[in-house]
């Protein structure tokens, strides 16, 4: 029984995370509205444990367990760091908020709970059965995350507009899968990536067209689930609608669970195929680049935007997964954690202006922002400058590697586009800025966040510029997950 | 203190010197200034003596010292050189820069912009030293900006005045033409070599001899050639060659000592040491030889001319430091380089000698500078008359001084040369030769002899630098335009922190300034008789330069001629200058003394009638050939009438017009169009993705 016990200290940290949520969701039935702050200090504790185990469990080393169909290795370990980590700040960001609109319930931390699970499975899953359960779990938490406040029309909308198509999402992606189960004849993803190199398997089923056939529908499942042109459309309608916290939670973490899947299924599954999926996500990259940057331009909801610029960032994202090495994966992860870190910081802004029956998340309503507030102005100046990629900001590092990735692979007069793209999107970036700094203020109500958020919030800024004067750590970091994780020569 | 510890300090004291005087110059007493960068340069003065004795005997040192970046192949580094050439050269630049250094603290006693002055002409000599120490062609570029930009700086160092503001723009548009050519040069250096270190691309170079290059299709040039032009078009702007020697007379804008130390002596010669250190590269083009031996005779000729009529006493120095240049020009194109240094050595001396020398009698003048106010001061001011004699007879080439050792040289090699053009050089020097006596002695005998002019009041406060409003160098105009400009300035005066526009009233005397100024006046007299004499038979004859500067004696035999002669006819200096008594020069030389003391002393009258009868030519060089409205009309009106074309057409109706505007537009309504895409319907939505599903299938399913 040895080979067991081995299994479960692999899958140490979801069996926390799980225990937990349904623990909380227990507890809360037992607590008043004022006792209610323990769930919050449960669920940050959870976060806290599972970060525990993961690095204490932690062995550059690769560790399969569940009849291979888990893994641990270091993408997932350093993924699920970074998960709890946005997860932990997300919560801090929301508490008031939720607070605020009545939905401060143990319900909401353990759907978090739920959908964190999701994805740290997603991140371990060595099989597409894994990857799509984790999918599956984090899908249904995100959608009634968003339907949360239940009695919001807008948000209720949302919800179902993220559902049916999610669901459209999720058939494309098990029907592709289905077609690489059937021409490979194995669900597992190393297994997979065996069979297609295998000279004979092409040969003697002439099963290409399948194959294809197969990464068109999980590429574009994936697109769904990061958001890339053309299944873009319910990201600016999702990320309007629903309550700031849960957009909050869409665009950030929940694009670390969609880059984990991409890796597992395309450059550890499908690399063979890469020839195929280069140029399906060379499209989407140029797309989403032009969709996102120029209609982001014409918002005037500031969470609009975001999700307009969400999509062009997916669009750099793509690139460096489109050069289709190590290098290039490696900077796709450092770019994504660049957004996620712009991104919680971005939302969390929006989230501290907000009050009760205010939303603050007008572009109006950040005018004059310096003279009500200068340090938030400023913070929401660095987050600006970086998702514009102004040096010496995180972004602009997220956005060179990305791009050298591109150059080395030969993508020399589409990096050339991306830079012309970029130069578009830092208009609304810019224009924030410029609203904040030289309009006059409408709305002269006192900003009052709470000192753990405003203490939080400066670091997740600061971080921006620190993490930019000095990338390497960071770096390094992607560098080993990628090189310790995907195991084929360059 | 090992050899490359004192390589390093030499440069690195006046730099640092230069840092603290201009940071904290202002903070600091007003005497720190001149101390703490005197300290620094007589202390890389003394080093540099120590170098240049040790460099007799020791070999080259070629070392990089530092590594500032690599890129793929090619590495920048600041390195040093230091040879018998370049020890030689940081002793004259120090030498000279300690000389100012101390005439300074008399010079500019009363200027507000003191600690800035000294801080400038430190850095000039830290920059200078850089250029000449340098071993490869990265750190001679950095050491030829880096000069040029203080350059700029001090000829604009009173910037309230718009002539000085001026001058400095044209210095510093003028040099930009050289520099491109230089910056050429160094990048077909650095293309067809691959290194820019000086020794690896002299060794290389003789492989590349017959190397041709296309510029235009089907023309092909000897790539030494067009390497050798554009490093000299560098050498030509920074040297003031003919076409590129504009800006020299209008740096006289600048305060006196540096005119001696940057646009005499230093500064203007590092294109005569940049074309003696690349020996090894002209030496393998006759075309370029040719090239820069026809640049250097014109220089020497033409500019001598315009030293005839000049008033300005500085004005006068400044074409005498041209018509010198061209003469080491000519030699560097004879492929005689040793004397080409030669010359600038002794030229350093004796010209800074003359300018200050010309300093002192400004300030007895009392900020006067034209030399029809002046004369007899040799009464009151009897060592600045000295040793500008001494000055004068060693620029004319009158045997035993330093003068004559470099002139003489430099005409023999003109004679022996047998290249394209050496004919044309040789009676172009020997014409200077009484070209530069004439104006030289006109400028003594008028300054220091005859009758005490400005007695003969025109009125109080009427005599005034012309250079003042002299903006275009239209003398004729501008003494009236002064005295206009004056009347309704006359209480303005006090805006400018220098009251030298006031001139010597009628009663007063000229006063010799203090032993700061007159010190180095006597130091900078005693190499100016004594170098020549001292330094020709071991510079020129003997092994000096020997592995340093290389020469092809079968195909440019003229300095293997003069050693010849040398050595068979006059052994020893003393029989150089012996026999020089008897040769052409000096009768032209002297004949050139005895026209002027007749002229400006015996017969006033008569160069007022030649003026008079040849009006024509009188008017020709009073424009100086034209080259400054040329400029003017062509390039500055050119540029100007292209630039605006530009701006309208360029960049109001094509970059604001169609690009900015256009795309800021055309965005804004893409952005609209595409905002309607998002209808909010969610079966739009899905068959978007259906539809993009679809679109992946038919074009990947294909292929």
């Amino acid at each position: 029984m040895d080979n067991i016990q081995y299994d479960m200290i692999t899958a140490l940290p979801e069996i926390i995370v799980l225990s937990m949520a349904m623990f909380i969701l227990i507890l809360d039935l037992f607590l008043t509205d004022k006792t209610r702050f323990f769930i919050y200090v449960l669920a940050q504790f959870t976060l806290f444990a599972a970060a525990y185990f993961t690095l204490t469990t932690h062995t550059p080393s690769v560790g399969y367990s569940f009849s291979d169909m888990f893994v641990d290795d270091a993408l997932s370990d350093v993924l699920k760091l970074m998960m709890y980590l946005s997860t932990s700040l997300i919560l801090v960001y929301t508490r008031n908020y939720i607070k605020l609109r009545g939905m401060f319930r143990g319900e909401f931390y353990a759907l978090v709970l739920f959908a964190l699970l999701g994805m740290m499975i997603m991140a371990s899953g060595q099989s597409m059965l894994t990857i799509y359960m984790g999918l599956e779990l984090l899908s249904l938490c995100v959608y009634s995350l968003v339907a949360f406040d239940r009695d919001n029309v807008k948000a209720t909308e949302a919800a179902m507009k993220y559902f049916v198509l999610g669901a459209l999402a999720s058939g494309l992606l098990l029907y592709g899968m289905s077609m690489i189960y059937g021409a490979t004849g194995t669900l597992n993803i190393s297994q997979i990536a065996a069979a297609l190199i295998d000279p004979t398997l092409i040969q003697s089923t002439g099963s290409h067209p399948v194959l294809i056939l197969g990464v068109v529908f999980i590429v574009s499942g994936l697109a769904f689930k990061l958001g890339a042109v053309p299944f873009q459309m319910w990201v600016p309608d999702v990320y309007e609608g629903s309550p700031t916290a849960i957009t909050l939670f869409i665009g950030s973490v929940t694009k670390l669970s969609a880059f984990a899947m991409v890796i597992r299924l395309l450059a550890q599954g499908l690399q063979p195929l890469a020839l195929d999926w280069q140029g399906m996500l060379l499209i989407m990259a140029v797309c989403s680049m032009v969709i996102g940057n120029i209609t982001a331009i014409a918002q005037t909801n500031l969470k609009r935007m975001l999700a307009y610029s969400t999509i062009s960032h997916i669009g750099f994202l793509l690139f460096g997964l489109m050069s289709a090495s190590l290098n290039g994966y490696a900077s796709a992860m450092f770019y994504i954690a660049s957004y996620v870190i712009m991104s919680l910081a971005s939302f969390g802004i929006v989230l501290l202006l907000s009050r009760k029956d205010f939303e603050a998340d007008k572009l109006d309503d950040l005018k004059g922002l310096n003279q009500r507030n200068p340090w938030i102005a400023f913070l929401m100046l660095i987050v600006m400058f970086s998702m514009a990629g102004v040096p010496p900001t995180l972004g602009f590092y997220a956005k060179f590697t990305v791009l050298q990735a591109a150059v080395q692979a030969g993508f020399i007069w589409f990096v050339v586009f991306a830079v012309l793209m970029a130069a578009i999107g830092a208009f609304y970036y810019l224009r924030v800025v410029k609203l904040m700094y030289f309009d006059e203020p409408v709305d002269h109500t006192p900003i009052q966040p709470s000192a753990d958020m405003k203490i939080v919030l400066s670091i997740n800024a600061l971080a921006l510029l620190a993490l930019g004067l000095m990338p390497q750590s960071l770096m390094t970091l992607c560098a080993y997950a990628i090189t310790h994780s995907l195991q084929y020569p360059k | 203190m090992t050899m490359q510890k004192i390589y390093l300090a030499i440069p690195l004291l006046p730099m640092f010197a230069a840092i603290i005087v201009g940071l904290f110059g202002k903070q600091l007493p007003r005497a720190t200034a001149h101390v703490v960068t005197i300290l620094g340069v007589g202390s890389s003065f003394v080093l540099s003596a120590i170098v240049l004795n040790d460099a007799m005997t020791a070999p080259a040192y070629n070392a990089t010292v530092y590594t500032w970046l690599k890129s793929g192949t090619l590495t920048f580094e600041v390195g040093f050189l230091v040879d018998r050439l370049s020890a030689m050269m940081m002793v004259v630049v120090t030498f000279v820069s300690l000389m100012v250094h101390i005439y300074t603290i008399g010079y500019m006693h009363e200027d507000k912009g003191y600690a800035r002055f000294f801080s400038y002409i430190s850095l000039f000599t830290f920059a200078m030293l850089m250029l000449v120490m340098s071993n490869n062609f990265m750190q001679l570029f950095f050491g030829w900006e880096a000069v040029g930009l203080v350059s700029y700086l001090l000829i604009g160092f009173w910037y309230t005045r718009p002539t000085a503001i001026y001058a400095n723009l044209k210095a510093f548009l003028v040099n930009r033409v050289g520099d491109l050519g230089l910056l050429l040069g160094i990048a077909m250096v650095l293309y067809y070599f691959g290194s820019l270190d000086y020794a690896t691309v002299f060794k290389l170079a003789p492989d590349f001899a017959a190397h041709t290059v296309y510029i235009f299709p089907h023309v092909p040039w000897s790539l030494m050639t067009v390497t050798c032009i554009l490093l000299f078009i560098g050498a030509m702007g920074k040297s003031a060659q003919v076409p590129l020697h504009v800006w020299l007379p209008d740096s006289m804008e600048g305060p006196t000592p540096i005119s001696a130390l940057i646009h005499a002596a230093t500064m203007v010669t590092a294109g005569i040491f940049m074309v003696a250190r690349m020996s090894p590269l002209f030496e393998l083009s006759n075309t370029a030889l040719s090239f820069v031996m026809i640049i250097g005779s014109i220089t020497a000729l033409f500019m001598g001319f315009l030293g005839i009529i000049q008033n300005d006493i500085k004005r006068v120095v400044a074409y005498s430091t041209l018509s010198q240049l061209g003469y080491m020009t000519v030699a560097l194109g004879a492929s005689a380089y040793s004397v080409a240094i030669f010359h600038l050595m002794t030229h350093a001396f004796f010209k800074a000698l003359l300018f200050l020398g010309a300093g002192s009698v400004i300030m007895g003048m009392h900020h006067d500078q034209d030399i029809r106010n002046m004369g007899n001061l040799k009464k009151y001011m009897p060592v600045t008359w000295i040793t500008s004699l001494i000055g004068s007879l060693a620029l004319i080439g009158t045997p035993f001084f330093a003068g004559f050792y470099s002139k003489d040289s430099i005409i023999e090699a003109a004679a022996a040369s047998n290249i394209t053009g050496s004919s044309f050089a040789y009676f172009a020097v020997l014409v200077g030769v009484f070209v530069t006596a004439f104006y030289s002695f006109r400028l003594y005998f008028l300054v220091f002899h005859g009758k005490e002019k400005w007695r003969e009041a025109k009125g109080d406060s009427h005599h005034h630098e012309s250079h003042k409003v002299d903006t275009h160098d239209e003398n004729n105009h501008s003494s009236t335009d002064a005295e206009r400009a004056h009347d309704s300035h006359d209480t303005s005066h006090e805006d400018s922190s220098h009251e030298e526009h006031h001139g010597l009233s009628p009663n007063d005397d000229p006063h010799e300034p203090g032993w700061v100024v007159k010190l180095p006046l006597i130091l900078l007299a005693i190499p100016s008789v004594l170098i020549g004499y001292l330094a020709i038979k071991p510079m020129l004859f003997g092994d000096f330069f020997k592995d340093i500067i290389f020469v092809n004696h079968e195909a440019h035999p003229a300095i293997e001629d003069l050693t010849h002669h040398f050595n068979t006819v006059l052994h020893t200096p003393a029989g150089m200058a012996l026999h020089g008594f008897m040769t052409l020069p000096f009768v032209l030389a002297a004949s050139g003394v005895l026209v002027a003391w007749f002229f400006y002393m015996k017969r006033p009258d008569i160069p007022a009638a030649i003026q008079h009868r040849f009006s024509l030519i009188n008017k020709v060089l009073e424009n100086k050939y034209g080259f400054d409205s040329f400029n003017e009309k062509v390039f500055a009106r050119g540029a100007l009438f292209i630039g605006n074309k530009l701006w309208q057409i360029g960049d109001v109706q094509l970059i604001d017009g169609a690009f900015v505007n256009g795309t800021a537009r055309l965005i804004g309504k893409l952005s609209g169009v595409i905002r309607k895409l998002q209808s909010g319907l969610i079966y739009h939505y899905a068959f978007a993705m259906i539809i993009g599903v679809f679109l992946f299938l038919t074009f990947f399913m294909k292929t």
